[in-house]
């Protein structure tokens, strides 16, 4: 156990640096998981599944068509986009009215699939992807040196975030998916195609969380199975951030990010358990924050 | 309907329940014990767990920490303390009872898709303490669990022993829970199911008598832990793991949740498909996805829901809706 005053500053930085980068991914893959629960009422099990996908794709684009990072960034997200939406059309949308349980169930079958069925192709040791080289190195801050993927994560994060919340509270779009998430039949009866906003909800949520996977490529391994280490964390994010309220989400993200990154300084054995503490701490102090659907 | 039914119309269950543990003592003949003996522990565990989602309608996605802290009491007791078989199992029982008291008074403070997500963030908290708990052997588990004599007389360290000890456990936890669910207790909790709010407005302190029914399950799947660790003599780190609570789940949908025999038939088929598959190069988690999908798309009321339609075809059990 060591003391954070007495920590040297690069230490301290270094952490809390690293807790923005996890509190990022927190927020990006807690963001698409929200917007889905908001308009289908599906707990979507797959999305540690879709981030492994995103990244999955992006190592296959590198490998076999040699295209970079940056290419990488766009064509990922869309592939995996467009299989969310083929999922929602054929499986997902069959059980839309019945108990939440089947939808939860049926995703979870999906992440078993595709997470050990790749596993079984590609084998658990982990796959490595360059990041591109107006990436890499360092930029010294003088008061600590900055791994400039890990900035660019940040940054690249929070522009998501910004563009999400407008997608969703500044565009005609979001605002049918608002009105569809509150009152659906009647939406649907002003004549805004429903079923067709799920299906493409569904796809949204599942491009973000395949665009997280190819942020994720170049620092973690790509592996079959690296989804699903994130994804409880973020299930706890959720709880904590409110269902469905998109800065709730990023704030709980972020401010579990750094409480991990500090844990890891003071008691390294216990920051995988710093989010649900908090997850614990706000469920005994607040028993019915936020209980609501988006 | 009040309470779940037990698979149709029967007239007799203790009867068939008798049956059952017959049948299960006659399979010793033909088949692989100690497989029989992981259908039994599994068939336990699943009907624990369906306590709470067929009586109560309550998903917990977190049953692995009950199973898991069961499985490392009882291995723990019984190799490091030496006591008998029945004190492991009480204490499995007790401390995965207790856990779920913990777990519990958290998760119900929030309802439905939360409640899930809650267990199952909580589950993982215990399966790092136990990966962090050096006394329990990290990644390895805990090796070489002894099968200590039962009451401190009765030996059931060969297979053909404990088989019958695992049987009259199985048998009369099974039956236990079989009887809670028809209590007037049992009715609550079906009534709950069917209208919270109305229960609520009739008086009833519905918070607590949810609790109750956690506590209950909980213990039971503990009991479950236990005495799967005495079968194989090990506590692994899976005992604790997501993948059992999700199998107790499958097990529980593959059989039909809406009757008390679905879950012991999801878990014979789920554990029977796992023997079949262990020399496969299929891993088993993509079978189990396969079968996630084709039960929540295809038979939502399981195998016991379509046998019951086909012997009586007009009465045609509809999963019910959690409001």
């Amino acid at each position: 156990m060591g003391d954070i005053f007495s920590m040297p500053m690069p230490v301290l930085m270094g952490q809390i640096t690293l807790g923005l980068v996890t509190g990022s991914f927190y927020a990006l893959l807690g963001l698409g998981l929200s917007i889905i629960f908001g308009l289908l009422h599906v707990i979507n099990f797959a999305h540690g599944a879709f981030y492994m996908l995103g990244a999955l794709v992006a190592w296959h684009l590198a490998q076999h068509l040699g295209l970079g990072y940056w290419p990488a960034l766009l064509l990922a997200p869309l592939v995996v986009g467009l299989f969310g939406v083929v999922l929602e059309k054929t499986a997902v949308r069959r059980l839309y009215g019945r108990d939440p349980l089947y939808s939860l169930l049926l995703t979870l079958g999906i992440a078993m699939i595709l997470e050990y069925g790749l596993l079984w192709r590609y084998g658990s040791a982990g796959l490595s992807f360059a990041p591109p080289p107006q990436l890499t190195g360092a930029l010294n801050l003088g008061f600590m040196i900055l791994p400039i993927y890990r900035g660019w994560i940040v940054l690249c994060a929070a522009v998501i975030c910004f563009a999400v919340w407008c997608l969703v509270h500044r565009t005609p779009l979001g605002r049918e998916m608002r009105a569809a998430t509150e009152k659906p039949e009647l939406t649907g009866l002003f004549g805004i195609d429903v079923p067709r906003l799920r299906s493409l909800t569904f796809g949204l949520g599942a491009a973000l969380a395949a665009l997280v996977g190819v942020l994720a490529a170049p620092i973690y391994q790509v592996s079959p199975l690296m989804g699903q280490s994130l994804l409880i964390p973020v299930f706890a994010v959720i709880v904590i951030g409110g269902m469905g309220s998109i800065h709730g989400t990023v704030l709980a993200a972020y401010g579990i990010g750094l409480a991990e990154g500090i844990t890891r300084i003071v008691f390294p054995e216990a920051a995988a358990l710093a989010v649900y503490v908090v997850m614990v701490a706000v469920l005994l102090l607040r028993p019915d924050h936020r209980q609501r659907s988006f | 309907m009040a309470a779940i039914p037990l698979f149709t119309a029967a007239r007799h269950p203790a009867t068939l329940l008798l049956a059952g543990s017959g049948a299960a003592l006659l399979a010793y003949l033909f088949l692989y014990p100690v497989f029989v003996m992981q259908v039994m522990c599994f068939a336990l565990l699943a009907a624990a767990f369906n306590l709470l989602l067929g009586h109560v309608g309550l998903l917990s996605l977190g049953h692995a920490a009950f199973f898991g802290t069961g499985a490392y009491v009882a291995g723990y007791a019984a190799k490091h303390w030496g006591v008998s078989a029945e004190v492991a199992l009480a204490l499995a029982l007790t401390v995965s009872g207790l856990l779920g008291a913990g777990i519990g008074t958290l998760a119900l403070r929030r309802s439905g898709i939360h409640f899930a997500m809650i267990t199952l963030a909580l589950a993982q908290v215990v399966y790092f303490i136990i990966f962090q708990t050096r006394a329990l052997g990290g990644e390895n588990g805990l090796q070489g669990i002894p099968r200590p004599a039962v009451f401190g007389v009765i030996d059931i360290a060969d297979n053909g022993s404990m088989y019958v000890f695992v049987t009259v456990v199985t048998a009369a936890a099974v039956w236990a829970i079989w009887r809670i669910g028809r209590s007037p207790f049992g009715v609550t909790l079906a009534a709950i199911r069917q209208n919270e709010t109305r229960m609520i407005a009739l008086g009833y302190e519905v918070q607590r008598i949810k609790l109750a029914a956690f506590v209950v399950s909980a213990a039971f799947a503990g009991l479950a832990g236990g005495m799967k660790a005495m079968v194989v003599q090990l506590a692994s780190l899976t005992d604790a793991s997501f993948f059992i609570s999700g199998e107790a789940v499958l097990m529980a949908l593959i059989g039909g949740i809406a009757f008390f025999a679905g879950p012991l038939i999801g878990a014979a088929v789920v554990i029977t498909l796992q023997f079949a598959l262990v020399a496969s190069p299929v891993p088993a988690p993509m079978i189990m996805g396969f079968l996630f999908i084709a039960v929540t798309l295809f038979f939502p009321q399981g195998i016991a829901g379509a046998l019951r339609n086909w012997r009586s075809p007009k009465t045609q059990a509809v999963p019910e809706q959690s409001p």
